[in-house]
Protein backbone atom coordinates (compact mmCIF):
# COMPACT_ATOMS: atom_id res chain seq x y z
CA UNK A 1 0.00 0.00 0.00
CA UNK A 2 2.46 3.00 -1.46
CA UNK A 3 -0.80 5.31 -1.43
CA UNK A 4 -0.27 6.82 1.49
CA UNK A 5 3.09 7.43 0.30
CA UNK A 6 2.30 8.56 -2.65
CA UNK A 7 -0.41 11.08 -1.00
CA UNK A 8 2.49 12.69 1.43
CA UNK A 9 4.40 13.08 -2.12
CA UNK A 10 1.19 14.98 -3.63
CA UNK A 11 0.44 17.15 -0.60
CA UNK A 12 3.55 18.36 0.08
CA UNK A 13 3.83 19.48 -4.03
CA UNK A 14 0.55 21.56 -3.07
CA UNK A 15 2.25 23.07 0.24
CA UNK A 16 4.78 24.24 -2.80
CA UNK A 17 2.19 25.65 -4.79
CA UNK A 18 -0.22 27.32 -2.33
CA UNK A 19 2.88 28.90 0.04
CA UNK A 20 2.54 31.57 -1.27
CA UNK A 21 -0.77 32.07 -2.48
CA UNK A 22 -4.20 33.01 -0.13
CA UNK A 23 -7.02 30.52 0.27
CA UNK A 24 -8.00 27.69 1.59
CA UNK A 25 -7.34 24.33 -0.88
CA UNK A 26 -10.80 22.95 -1.96
CA UNK A 27 -9.85 20.17 -4.58
CA UNK A 28 -6.82 18.45 -5.80
CA UNK A 29 -7.22 17.16 -8.95
CA UNK A 30 -4.42 14.50 -10.49
CA UNK A 31 -4.04 12.74 -13.47
CA UNK A 32 -3.93 8.53 -12.74
CA UNK A 33 -2.77 6.39 -15.48
CA UNK A 34 -3.14 2.01 -15.18
CA UNK A 35 0.06 1.46 -15.87
CA UNK A 36 1.18 4.25 -12.87
CA UNK A 37 1.29 1.15 -10.50
CA UNK A 38 -1.19 3.48 -8.26
CA UNK A 39 -4.95 2.16 -7.24
CA UNK A 40 -7.37 5.24 -7.81
CA UNK A 41 -9.51 3.74 -4.93
CA UNK A 42 -6.76 3.64 -2.73
CA UNK A 43 -5.15 6.76 -3.33
CA UNK A 44 -9.06 7.93 -2.38
CA UNK A 45 -8.51 6.05 0.73
CA UNK A 46 -5.08 7.12 1.84
CA UNK A 47 -6.02 11.23 0.97
CA UNK A 48 -7.66 12.61 3.98
CA UNK A 49 -5.18 10.47 6.69
CA UNK A 50 -2.55 12.28 4.57
CA UNK A 51 -4.40 15.53 4.51
CA UNK A 52 -4.68 15.57 8.63
CA UNK A 53 -2.71 18.58 9.60
CA UNK A 54 -1.94 20.04 6.92
CA UNK A 55 -3.11 22.89 3.93
CA UNK A 56 -4.91 20.33 2.15
CA UNK A 57 -7.10 19.06 5.38
CA UNK A 58 -10.64 19.11 4.42
CA UNK A 59 -9.98 19.21 0.56
CA UNK A 60 -11.02 16.96 -2.06
CA UNK A 61 -9.36 14.54 -4.34
CA UNK A 62 -10.66 13.93 -7.64
CA UNK A 63 -8.99 11.77 -10.14
CA UNK A 64 -8.78 12.00 -13.45
CA UNK A 65 -8.32 8.15 -15.33
CA UNK A 66 -5.90 8.12 -18.18
CA UNK A 67 -6.42 5.28 -20.92
CA UNK A 68 -3.65 3.35 -22.44
CA UNK A 69 -2.32 4.36 -26.05
CA UNK A 70 0.82 2.76 -28.04
CA UNK A 71 1.83 3.44 -30.76
CA UNK A 72 3.32 0.52 -32.92
CA UNK A 73 7.31 0.25 -34.30
CA UNK A 74 6.71 -2.54 -36.75
CA UNK A 75 3.08 -0.52 -38.51
CA UNK A 76 3.07 2.55 -37.03
CA UNK A 77 -0.88 2.28 -35.76
CA UNK A 78 -1.87 3.90 -32.87
CA UNK A 79 -4.44 2.02 -30.34
CA UNK A 80 -5.83 1.76 -26.87
CA UNK A 81 -4.64 -0.81 -25.13
CA UNK A 82 -5.21 -2.81 -21.72
CA UNK A 83 -2.56 -3.29 -19.03
CA UNK A 84 -1.17 -6.66 -19.42
CA UNK A 85 -1.27 -6.56 -23.32
CA UNK A 86 0.14 -3.31 -24.65
CA UNK A 87 -0.13 -5.02 -28.29
CA UNK A 88 -0.91 -3.13 -31.53
CA UNK A 89 -4.00 -3.47 -32.49
CA UNK A 90 -3.48 -3.25 -36.01
CA UNK A 91 -0.96 -6.27 -36.45
CA UNK A 92 -0.92 -7.41 -33.37
CA UNK A 93 2.90 -6.88 -32.54
CA UNK A 94 3.90 -6.66 -29.23
CA UNK A 95 6.40 -4.26 -30.12
CA UNK A 96 4.67 -0.95 -29.22
CA UNK A 97 5.90 1.97 -27.60
CA UNK A 98 4.13 3.78 -24.28
CA UNK A 99 2.20 6.93 -26.01
CA UNK A 100 0.22 7.43 -22.17
CA UNK A 101 -1.03 5.45 -19.34
CA UNK A 102 1.66 5.41 -17.00
CA UNK A 103 0.80 8.95 -15.49
CA UNK A 104 0.82 10.03 -11.79
CA UNK A 105 0.18 13.57 -12.29
CA UNK A 106 -1.10 16.63 -10.34
CA UNK A 107 -2.78 18.45 -12.60
CA UNK A 108 -4.59 21.79 -10.86
CA UNK A 109 -5.10 23.10 -7.36
CA UNK A 110 -8.45 24.76 -6.83
CA UNK A 111 -8.54 27.19 -3.79
CA UNK A 112 -11.50 29.00 -2.66
CA UNK A 113 -10.51 32.85 -1.77
CA UNK A 114 -11.69 34.96 0.53
CA UNK A 115 -11.45 38.01 -1.65
CA UNK A 116 -10.89 38.84 -5.28
CA UNK A 117 -7.32 37.74 -6.46
CA UNK A 118 -4.87 40.67 -6.83
CA UNK A 119 -4.51 40.61 -10.52
CA UNK A 120 -8.11 40.00 -11.40
CA UNK A 121 -8.64 43.49 -8.49
CA UNK A 122 -6.12 45.68 -10.73
CA UNK A 123 -7.79 45.12 -14.03
CA UNK B 1 -15.40 25.42 -17.73
CA UNK B 2 -12.29 23.94 -17.67
CA UNK B 3 -13.19 21.27 -15.37
CA UNK B 4 -15.76 19.60 -17.80
CA UNK B 5 -13.91 19.65 -21.03
CA UNK B 6 -10.33 19.39 -19.49
CA UNK B 7 -8.68 21.79 -21.68
CA UNK B 8 -5.02 22.42 -20.28
CA UNK B 9 -5.37 26.39 -19.30
CA UNK B 10 -3.75 29.12 -17.24
CA UNK B 11 -4.78 30.52 -14.34
CA UNK B 12 -8.49 31.19 -14.04
CA UNK B 13 -9.64 33.25 -11.52
CA UNK B 14 -13.53 33.27 -10.63
CA UNK B 15 -14.78 35.29 -8.13
CA UNK B 16 -14.03 33.01 -5.39
CA UNK B 17 -11.81 30.37 -6.34
CA UNK B 18 -8.89 30.04 -7.99
CA UNK B 19 -7.88 27.47 -10.01
CA UNK B 20 -3.93 26.24 -10.57
CA UNK B 21 -2.46 24.83 -12.64
CA UNK B 22 0.26 22.72 -12.09
CA UNK B 23 1.08 19.36 -14.22
CA UNK B 24 4.17 17.95 -11.96
CA UNK B 25 4.75 14.27 -11.03
CA UNK B 26 3.70 13.21 -8.19
CA UNK B 27 7.07 11.33 -7.37
CA UNK B 28 9.26 14.04 -8.39
CA UNK B 29 10.81 14.39 -5.54
CA UNK B 30 11.50 11.03 -5.23
CA UNK B 31 12.86 11.50 -8.84
CA UNK B 32 15.12 13.71 -8.18
CA UNK B 33 16.46 12.07 -5.06
CA UNK B 34 16.91 8.90 -7.06
CA UNK B 35 18.58 11.39 -10.18
CA UNK B 36 20.63 12.19 -6.86
CA UNK B 37 21.91 8.42 -6.31
CA UNK B 38 22.55 7.82 -9.69
CA UNK B 39 25.25 11.12 -9.81
CA UNK B 40 26.53 9.46 -6.47
CA UNK B 41 26.97 6.05 -8.52
CA UNK B 42 28.19 7.49 -11.84
CA UNK B 43 30.41 9.85 -9.96
CA UNK B 44 32.29 6.88 -8.11
CA UNK B 45 31.98 4.54 -11.30
CA UNK B 46 29.62 2.49 -9.48
CA UNK B 47 26.76 0.28 -10.83
CA UNK B 48 23.56 -0.64 -9.28
CA UNK B 49 21.21 -3.07 -9.93
CA UNK B 50 17.82 -2.84 -8.15
CA UNK B 51 16.36 -6.21 -7.90
CA UNK B 52 12.88 -6.76 -7.13
CA UNK B 53 10.29 -9.85 -6.36
CA UNK B 54 7.57 -11.22 -4.19
CA UNK B 55 8.59 -12.39 -0.98
CA UNK B 56 10.69 -15.77 -1.15
CA UNK B 57 11.49 -15.76 -4.74
CA UNK B 58 15.25 -16.58 -4.17
CA UNK B 59 16.95 -12.75 -4.42
CA UNK B 60 18.90 -13.31 -1.28
CA UNK B 61 19.93 -16.86 -2.59
CA UNK B 62 20.67 -15.44 -5.99
CA UNK B 63 22.64 -12.58 -4.45
CA UNK B 64 24.51 -14.98 -2.56
CA UNK B 65 25.83 -16.85 -5.02
CA UNK B 66 26.68 -14.44 -7.29
CA UNK B 67 29.03 -12.55 -4.91
CA UNK B 68 30.70 -15.88 -4.69
CA UNK B 69 31.13 -16.15 -9.04
CA UNK B 70 32.12 -12.21 -9.24
CA UNK B 71 34.32 -11.47 -6.24
CA UNK B 72 37.05 -12.42 -7.41
CA UNK B 73 36.84 -9.49 -10.34
CA UNK B 74 34.56 -6.86 -9.13
CA UNK B 75 34.45 -4.98 -5.34
CA UNK B 76 30.75 -5.83 -4.07
CA UNK B 77 28.29 -4.16 -1.60
CA UNK B 78 24.70 -4.96 -0.90
CA UNK B 79 21.78 -2.61 0.07
CA UNK B 80 19.14 -4.73 1.71
CA UNK B 81 15.65 -3.88 2.20
CA UNK B 82 13.18 -5.23 4.50
CA UNK B 83 10.09 -4.67 6.73
CA UNK B 84 11.81 -6.36 9.72
CA UNK B 85 14.81 -8.04 10.83
CA UNK B 86 18.77 -7.70 9.46
CA UNK B 87 18.73 -11.50 8.41
CA UNK B 88 19.55 -11.20 4.75
CA UNK B 89 22.44 -8.45 5.13
CA UNK B 90 23.67 -10.82 7.87
CA UNK B 91 23.49 -13.86 5.07
CA UNK B 92 25.49 -11.40 2.82
CA UNK B 93 28.09 -10.20 5.04
CA UNK B 94 29.57 -14.15 5.68
CA UNK B 95 30.22 -13.89 1.89
CA UNK B 96 32.58 -11.15 2.75
CA UNK B 97 31.07 -8.58 1.18
CA UNK B 98 29.44 -4.95 2.79
CA UNK B 99 25.98 -4.97 3.57
CA UNK B 100 23.53 -2.50 4.90
CA UNK B 101 20.72 -2.82 6.25
CA UNK B 102 17.06 -0.52 5.59
CA UNK B 103 14.70 -1.79 7.98
CA UNK B 104 11.16 0.24 6.47
CA UNK B 105 9.39 -0.61 9.39
CA UNK B 106 6.25 -1.43 7.56
CA UNK B 107 6.76 0.63 4.50
CA UNK B 108 6.33 -1.53 1.43
CA UNK B 109 9.16 -0.53 -0.62
CA UNK B 110 12.54 1.39 -0.96
CA UNK B 111 12.71 5.00 -1.83
CA UNK B 112 15.39 6.91 -3.07
CA UNK B 113 16.00 8.77 0.01
CA UNK B 114 15.85 5.69 2.16
CA UNK B 115 19.06 4.10 -0.57
CA UNK B 116 20.68 7.20 -0.49
CA UNK B 117 20.82 7.37 3.62
CA UNK B 118 22.27 3.35 3.14
CA UNK B 119 25.12 4.90 0.52
CA UNK B 120 26.58 7.17 3.03
CA UNK B 121 27.55 3.94 5.51
CA UNK B 122 29.19 2.00 1.77
CA UNK B 123 32.66 3.21 0.90
CA UNK B 124 31.59 3.79 -2.54
CA UNK B 125 34.85 4.46 -3.73
CA UNK B 126 36.37 1.47 -3.07
CA UNK B 127 33.02 -0.46 -4.92
CA UNK B 128 32.35 -1.50 -8.53
CA UNK B 129 29.14 -3.01 -7.72
CA UNK B 130 25.83 -2.24 -5.45
CA UNK B 131 23.24 -4.52 -5.51
CA UNK B 132 19.79 -3.62 -3.97
CA UNK B 133 17.51 -5.89 -2.76
CA UNK B 134 14.25 -4.10 -2.60
CA UNK B 135 11.63 -5.54 -0.26
CA UNK B 136 9.58 -8.50 -1.54
CA UNK B 137 6.78 -7.18 -3.43
CA UNK B 138 5.53 -6.87 -6.79
CA UNK B 139 3.35 -4.01 -6.80
CA UNK B 140 4.97 -0.84 -4.51
CA UNK B 141 8.61 -1.15 -5.58
CA UNK B 142 7.82 -1.00 -9.13
CA UNK B 143 6.52 2.93 -8.79
CA UNK B 144 9.83 4.12 -6.93
CA UNK B 145 13.02 4.85 -8.78
CA UNK B 146 15.98 4.31 -6.93
CA UNK B 147 18.72 5.18 -8.69
CA UNK B 148 19.75 2.01 -10.17
CA UNK B 149 21.15 1.34 -13.56
CA UNK B 150 18.90 -1.58 -14.11
CA UNK B 151 16.00 -3.56 -12.78
CA UNK B 152 16.28 -6.92 -12.35
CA UNK B 153 12.96 -8.81 -11.76
CA UNK B 154 12.86 -12.43 -10.28
CA UNK B 155 9.42 -14.89 -10.75
CA UNK B 156 10.21 -17.92 -8.99
CA UNK B 157 8.90 -20.93 -10.94
CA UNK B 158 6.68 -21.74 -7.60
CA UNK B 159 4.35 -18.76 -8.72
CA UNK B 160 3.13 -19.60 -11.75
CA UNK B 161 3.97 -18.22 -15.17
CA UNK B 162 1.13 -15.84 -15.50
CA UNK B 163 2.84 -12.95 -12.77
CA UNK B 164 3.88 -10.96 -15.30
CA UNK B 165 0.20 -10.56 -16.40
CA UNK B 166 -0.76 -9.79 -13.18
CA UNK B 167 1.67 -7.53 -12.17
CA UNK B 168 2.36 -5.28 -15.70
CA UNK B 169 3.87 -2.25 -14.10
CA UNK B 170 6.71 -4.55 -12.42
CA UNK B 171 7.44 -6.45 -15.16
CA UNK B 172 7.22 -3.58 -17.82
CA UNK B 173 10.03 -2.24 -15.80
CA UNK B 174 12.31 -5.69 -15.78
CA UNK B 175 15.22 -5.20 -17.74
CA UNK B 176 16.45 -8.69 -17.03
CA UNK B 177 13.74 -11.17 -15.77
CA UNK B 178 15.09 -14.28 -14.26
CA UNK B 179 12.81 -17.54 -13.80
CA UNK B 180 14.37 -18.71 -10.30
CA UNK B 181 13.95 -22.22 -8.61
CA UNK B 182 13.70 -23.88 -12.06
CA UNK B 183 15.40 -26.91 -10.18
CA UNK B 184 12.04 -27.27 -9.06
CA UNK B 185 10.35 -27.20 -12.61
CA UNK B 186 10.12 -31.28 -13.12
CA UNK B 187 7.52 -31.10 -10.21
CA UNK B 188 6.23 -28.13 -11.12
CA UNK B 189 4.43 -29.33 -14.43
CA UNK B 190 1.83 -26.10 -14.65
CA UNK B 191 4.91 -23.68 -14.93
CA UNK B 192 6.25 -23.77 -18.73
CA UNK B 193 9.02 -20.80 -19.11
CA UNK B 194 7.77 -19.96 -22.26
CA UNK B 195 4.50 -18.60 -21.26
CA UNK B 196 6.28 -16.66 -18.26
CA UNK B 197 7.97 -15.11 -21.85
CA UNK B 198 5.04 -14.22 -23.62
CA UNK B 199 3.58 -12.42 -20.95
CA UNK B 200 6.53 -10.55 -20.57
CA UNK B 201 6.54 -9.61 -24.24
CA UNK B 202 2.71 -8.89 -24.08
CA UNK B 203 3.93 -6.05 -21.89
CA UNK B 204 6.06 -4.21 -25.09
CA UNK B 205 9.06 -5.67 -22.80
CA UNK B 206 12.07 -7.29 -24.69
CA UNK B 207 14.09 -8.01 -21.94
CA UNK B 208 15.75 -11.00 -21.74
CA UNK B 209 14.00 -14.07 -19.89
CA UNK B 210 16.78 -16.43 -18.23
CA UNK B 211 15.83 -19.38 -16.09
CA UNK B 212 18.38 -20.58 -13.40
CA UNK B 213 18.54 -22.12 -10.03
CA UNK B 214 20.86 -20.39 -7.47
CA UNK B 215 20.65 -23.27 -4.91
CA UNK B 216 21.68 -26.30 -7.21
CA UNK B 217 23.67 -23.88 -9.60
CA UNK B 218 21.98 -24.37 -13.19
CA UNK B 219 22.47 -22.19 -15.57
CA UNK B 220 24.31 -19.15 -13.65
CA UNK B 221 26.73 -18.65 -16.39
CA UNK B 222 23.99 -17.25 -18.29
CA UNK B 223 22.96 -15.04 -15.32
CA UNK B 224 27.07 -13.59 -14.98
CA UNK B 225 27.09 -13.42 -18.78
CA UNK B 226 24.51 -10.83 -18.57
CA UNK B 227 25.52 -8.97 -15.71
CA UNK B 228 29.06 -8.55 -17.34
CA UNK B 229 27.92 -7.25 -20.31
CA UNK B 230 25.36 -4.87 -18.79
CA UNK B 231 28.37 -3.40 -16.71
CA UNK B 232 30.66 -2.83 -19.64
CA UNK B 233 27.95 -1.27 -21.18
CA UNK B 234 27.03 1.12 -18.08
CA UNK B 235 30.84 1.76 -17.39
CA UNK B 236 31.11 3.15 -20.82
CA UNK B 237 28.49 5.34 -20.27
CA UNK B 238 30.05 6.40 -17.35
CA UNK B 239 32.97 7.06 -19.02
CA UNK B 240 31.67 9.30 -21.60
CA UNK B 241 29.81 11.06 -19.09
CA UNK B 242 32.90 12.01 -17.11
CA UNK B 243 34.70 12.80 -19.61
CA UNK B 244 32.03 15.71 -20.56
CA UNK B 245 31.81 16.59 -17.59
CA UNK B 246 35.63 17.15 -17.50
CA UNK B 247 35.37 19.06 -20.40
CA UNK B 248 32.62 21.39 -19.07
CA UNK B 249 34.21 21.60 -15.93
CA UNK B 250 37.48 23.23 -17.90
CA UNK B 251 35.04 24.94 -20.43
CA UNK B 252 33.53 26.49 -17.09
CA UNK B 253 36.75 27.52 -15.86
CA UNK B 254 38.45 28.99 -19.14
CA UNK B 255 36.67 32.79 -19.34
CA UNK B 256 37.36 33.19 -15.07
CA UNK B 257 40.91 32.67 -15.69
CA UNK B 258 41.32 34.80 -19.18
Amino acid sequence: MHELAICQALISQVRDVVRERSGRVQRVRVGIGPLSGVEPRLLEDAYPLACVGTCAEGSQLAIEQMNIRVRCRICGAESEAAPNRLLCAACGDWRTELLSGDELMLLRIELETQEEPMESANV
Amino acid sequence: MCETCGCSAHQTSAKDTETVEVLGRLLDANDRAADHNRDHFDDHRVIAFNIMSSPGAGKTALLEATIDALKPDFRIAVIEGDLETDNDARRIRAHGVPAVQITTGGACHLDARMVHEALHDLPLRQLDIVFIENVGNLVCPASFDLGQHRNIVLLSATEGDDKPAKYPVMFRAADLVLLTKMDLAPVLEDFEPLRAEKAVRDLANAAPVITLSARKRINLDAWEAWLRGEIAKIRATQQTVHSANEARHEHHHHPAVA
